[in-house]
C-alpha cells in the first residue's frame, strides 16, 4: 500500500451519495438490474405478467372512452395515443409509489452498512425505467400496426422520457425520505398520484379541456412532455398549447419540485438510519 | 500527532482517528410518525428524552493494529462503530480515516434471498467498497473460501443457514479492506466457526490489516488486541493494555456494591435454634460485594443469633461450585479457652468473620453453613443453609476450581534418538 493511501480524510457521516459517485452508480446499476432480472427471469411469464397491467388498463380505458364517454372521438389515432400515455404515466406512477417504502424496506442495509442513501429510491426508478423501455417497444409495435408512418421525430422521444425520469426521480426522493418519519406518506401519495392521473392529459389531449381545469392541467409539469410525445410520435399536426399557461409556469413548478426534493433528501439522509 | 496511550509501541501511521466524538439520540416520549398526528397536534411539542450515547470520545488506531472496543450493553460501542462507518453522523467531534474501511456489523447484511450467491457476492463486494470489476474478479476466491463453488447459481433462499454464514463470512474476508470494523460477528456460529474467524483475524493482522473489534468477549480481546478501549456510559474509561481493559470490564460487570438485601443476602431457613441475621462478602475496601475478583481475598462475614442456648457450638462452612460439589470448607469454634464460656445464650449474637485466601478460578460459588451444638454429640442446631452465593471473575482460566501455584517446568532432555 502506498503512503498516499494513508492520508486521513474526514468522515462526515451518512449522506445521499456517501462513498463516492462511482460506487453509488455501480450500486444503482447492480440493484436495478438484479431487481429487473428477478422480475423477468424469475418466472417464465414474468414479463408477460408485467405487460398485462398496462395492456388491461388500456383495454378498459379504450372501451370506456371510445364507446361510453366518446372522449377520444375526434382525436387522431386515439387508441395508440392512449396506450402511449398510459405507458408513460404508468412509469411515473409505478416508480414513485414503489419508491415510498423503499428506504424502510432496505432497513438492514441502511442501518448496518455504508450505503449511499440516494441509490435506494433511484434504483426503484431505474428498474421502472427498464420496464418502460420494454413497454415502449410494445407501444411502437402498436404504432406500426396501426399504420402510423415513422418520422424522424420518433428519435426525440428520449427527451420526453428524460423529463419523466427526472420528475419521477425527484418525487421518489421526496416521498422515500419522508416516509420513515411520516408513515402516512404512502397513503397520501397513493391518493395524490391517482388525482394526478386525471390532472395530466392521459385520457384526453389538453385541447379538449376548458376553463380552470384546462389551466390547472396546463400547469402540470407532466403535461407538456405528454403533448410533445403525442406530436412527435402519434400525430405531427397535434397542437402544443402554450397560450393557456406560459411554458415557464410548469417549468418553474418542475424546478421547484426538484429543488425541494434535493433539499429534503439531503436534510433527511444523514438521519434516516436513526429514524428507522 | 497525539501522545501515545497505553501499550502503544508502534510508530505506524494513524489510520483511524476520532477526536472528541459525541452523539446524543433524542428519543421522543411519544413518537409522532404520521403527518396526520402532526396536523392534529400542530402546536404540541414533542418531548424528548436525551440519550447520550457517546460523550467526548477520542482515540486513534495505527496501521496494522488490532484495536478492541469493549463495554457493557448500552455503553455506546456500537454507536461508535456506526459513526466510524458513516452509518450515523456524529453530533460533535471529528472522525478521520485513511484507506478503505469496511464495517461488518452483522454477517450477510444486504443479502437478497431471491438472488443467486454469485449475484449476492458481487453486490456485497460493491457494497463494501470494491469496484464492480474487482468484485467480479474475487468472486471465485469467495466461493472457494466458502466451499460453495457447486452452489454458485443456487438462489440464496435455498441455502441452509450454515451455508449462508459461510458465504457471508467469505465475502467479508475477501472484501480485504485496509481497515475492518467488526461488531460481534464472532457471536454467531458454532465453536468451529468461531475458530475459523480467529484464524482469519490472525492472518489479516499478519497481513498488516487494521482491525477494530467491538466485543463482549474478553478472551478474544486478550488473545488478539494490541490495545483496547473500555467504554462506559458513552465515556472512555480506559485506553491501553487489553489485559487491563478486560479486567476493568469485569470489575464494571461484577463489582456492583451489594445493598445487603440482594440475592446474596442471608437466605437462612428459619430454625428453631438459630437465626441468620446477616451474611455478606466484602472486598478489600470494606465494601459489600456480590462478586469477587480473582485472587482478591474474600472478606467473609456472618452474624447469627441464638434462639436457645448453644453449648460448645461448632460452625461449619462449605464452599461449593455451581453443581454443588464441595470445593473446600472449614470449621470454627468459639474463640475461648475456658470450657465454661464455650456457650451462647438465647438472644446472644455470634459474629463470624475474616479473610479467606482466594484461590478460586472464575465461576459461581455457594457457601453453605451448618451450626452444631454439643459438638461431641453432633446435635445440629441449624440445618445446612445456603448463606451466600458469589461470582469470582477474572481473566485467568484453568482446570478445575482452584489455581494452585505450580512451579513445574517442561524441558527437553537427550534421549535414545540424540545419541
Amino acid at each position: 500500500m502506498s503512503n498516499g493511501a494513508l492520508d486521513l480524510r474526514d468522515v462526515k457521516g451518512p449522506s445521499a451519495l456517501g462513498g463516492g459517485t462511482r460506487r453509488a452508480a455501480e450500486l444503482l446499476y447492480l440493484l436495478a438490474s438484479t431487481e429487473f432480472k428477478r422480475t423477468y427471469f424469475g418466472t417464465v411469464l414474468g414479463y408477460l405478467w408485467s405487460l398485462c397491467r398496462p395492456l388491461l388498463l388500456f383495454a378498459v380505458l379504450l372501451e370506456v372512452f371510445t364507446h361510453v364517454v366518446r372522449l377520444g372521438a375526434h382525436v387522431r389515432n386515439y387508441p395508440v395515443l392512449l396506450l402511449l400515455n398510459i405507458v408513460l404515466f404508468g412509469f411515473f406512477q409505478e416508480s414513485t409509489n414503489a419508491a415510498v417504502p423503499s428506504i424502510v424496506s432496505q432497513e438492514a442495509v441502511v442501518r448496518k452498512t455504508q450505503f449511499p442513501r440516494l441509490v435506494i429510491p433511484l434504483a426503484v426508478v431505474t428498474t421502472a425505467l427498464f420496464n418502460l423501455a420494454i413497454n415502449l417497444i410494445v407501444v411502437f409495435a402498436f404504432v406500426v400496426v396501426y399504420g402510423i408512418a415513422p418520422t424522424w421525430t420518433w428519435l426525440l422521444l428520449p427527451i420526453v422520457v428524460g423529463a419523466f425520469l427526472v420528475l419521477a426521480a425527484a418525487v421518489s426522493m421526496l416521498v422515500s425520505s419522508l416516509y420513515p418519519r411520516f408513515r402516512d406518506t404512502a397513503i397520501i401519495w397513493a391518493v395524490l398520484s391517482t388525482a394526478l392521473f386525471y390532472a395530466t392529459p392521459v385520457l384526453y389531449p389538453l385541447q379538449r379541456l376548458h376553463g380552470t381545469f384546462r389551466t390547472l392541467v396546463a400547469m402540470n409539469p407532466l403535461t407538456l412532455p405528454l403533448e410533445l410525445a403525442r406530436r412527435w410520435v402519434i400525430d405531427p399536426h397535434a397542437p402544443i398549447d402554450t397560450t393557456t399557461v406560459p411554458v415557464a409556469v410548469p417549468a418553474a413548478i418542475a424546478f421547484a419540485v426538484i429543488a425541494v426534493a434535493i433539499w429534503v433528501f439531503n436534510r433527511e439522509a444523514p438521519r434516516i438510519a436513526e429514524e428507522l | 500527532m497525539q501522545p501515545a496511550a497505553g501499550a502503544e509501541t508502534s510508530a505506524a501511521p494513524v489510520v483511524v482517528e476520532a477526536r472528541n466524538v459525541a452523539k446524543t439520540f433524542r428519543i421522543p416520549d411519544r413518537r409522532i410518525d404520521s403527518l396526520k398526528e402532526r396536523l392534529v397536534h400542530p402546536l404540541s411539542r414533542v418531548h424528548y428524552r436525551e440519550l447520550r450515547a457517546l460523550r467526548d470520545v477520542s482515540f486513534h488506531v495505527r496501521k496494522g493494529e488490532f484495536f478492541g472496543v469493549v463495554g457493557r450493553n448500552g455503553s455506546g460501542k456500537s454507536t461508535l462503530l456506526k459513526i466510524l462507518s458513516s452509518i450515523y453522523k456524529a453530533d460533535a467531534g471529528r472522525v478521520r480515516i485513511a484507506g478503505r474501511l469496511a464495517p461488518f456489523i452483522e454477517l450477510g447484511v444486504g443479502f437478497n434471498p431471491e438472488l443467486t450467491s454469485r449475484e449476492n457476492v458481487v453486490l456485497n463486494g460493491v457494497m463494501m467498497g470494491l469496484s464492480r470489476a474487482e468484485a467480479q474478479r474475487r468472486l471465485d476466491a469467495v466461493l472457494e473460501f466458502a466451499e460453495l463453488e457447486s452452489f454458485a447459481d443456487l438462489k440464496l433462499k435455498n441455502y441452509s443457514s450454515g451455508m449462508m454464514v459461510r458465504l457471508a463470512f467469505a465475502v467479508m474476508v475477501q472484501a480485504d479492506a485496509d481497515t475492518m470494523l467488526i461488531d460481534e460477528v464472532l457471536a454467531v456460529g458454532d465453536a468451529a466457526f468461531a475458530q475459523k474467524c480467529m484464524d482469519v483475524f490472525r492472518e489479516k493482522r499478519a497481513a498488516g490489516r487494521t482491525i477494530v473489534l467491538v466485543t463482549h468477549d474478553m478472551a478474544a480481546v486478550q488473545a488478539f488486541c494490541d490495545r483496547a478501549m473500555l467504554l462506559h456510559d458513552g465515556e472512555c474509561l480506559y485506553l491501553g493494555d487489553p489485559e487491563e481493559a478486560a479486567l476493568r470490564y469485569y470489575r464494571l460487570n461484577f463489582e456492583t456494591p451489594s445493598t445487603g438485601k440482594t440475592q446474596s443476602g442471608p437466605v437462612g431457613v428459619p430454625d428453631v435454634n438459630v437465626r441468620v441475621l446477616d451474611a455478606w462478602i466484602e472486598n478489600r475496601r470494606g465494601e459489600r460485594v456480590t462478586n469477587v475478583e480473582q485472587a482478591e481475598p474474600i472478606g467473609f462475614n456472618l452474624l447469627i443469633e441464638a434462639r436457645q442456648e448453644l453449648l460448645r457450638p461448632v460452625f461449619a462452612f462449605h464452599f461449593r461450585d455451581a453443581d454443588g460439589n464441595e470445593v473446600f470448607g472449614f470449621n470454627r469454634t468459639l474463640e475461648t479457652a475456658d470450657a465454661d464460656k464455650d456457650r451462647v445464650g438465647p438472644g446472644e449474637r455470634v459474629r463470624i468473620g475474616g479473610w479467606i485466601d482466594n484461590l478460586l478460578l472464575p465461576g459461581r460459588y455457594f457457601v453453605d453453613a451448618l451450626v452444631a451444638r454439643n459438638r461431641t454429640q453432633g446435635d445440629w442446631a441449624l440445618h445446612p443453609v445456603r448463606l451466600l452465593d458469589f461470582v469470582v471473575y477474572g481473566t485467568e482460566p484453568g482446570f478445575g476450581h482452584v489455581s494452585v501455584r505450580a512451579d513445574v517446568k517442561a524441558t527437553v532432555e537427550g534421549g535414545e534418538a540424540s545419541r
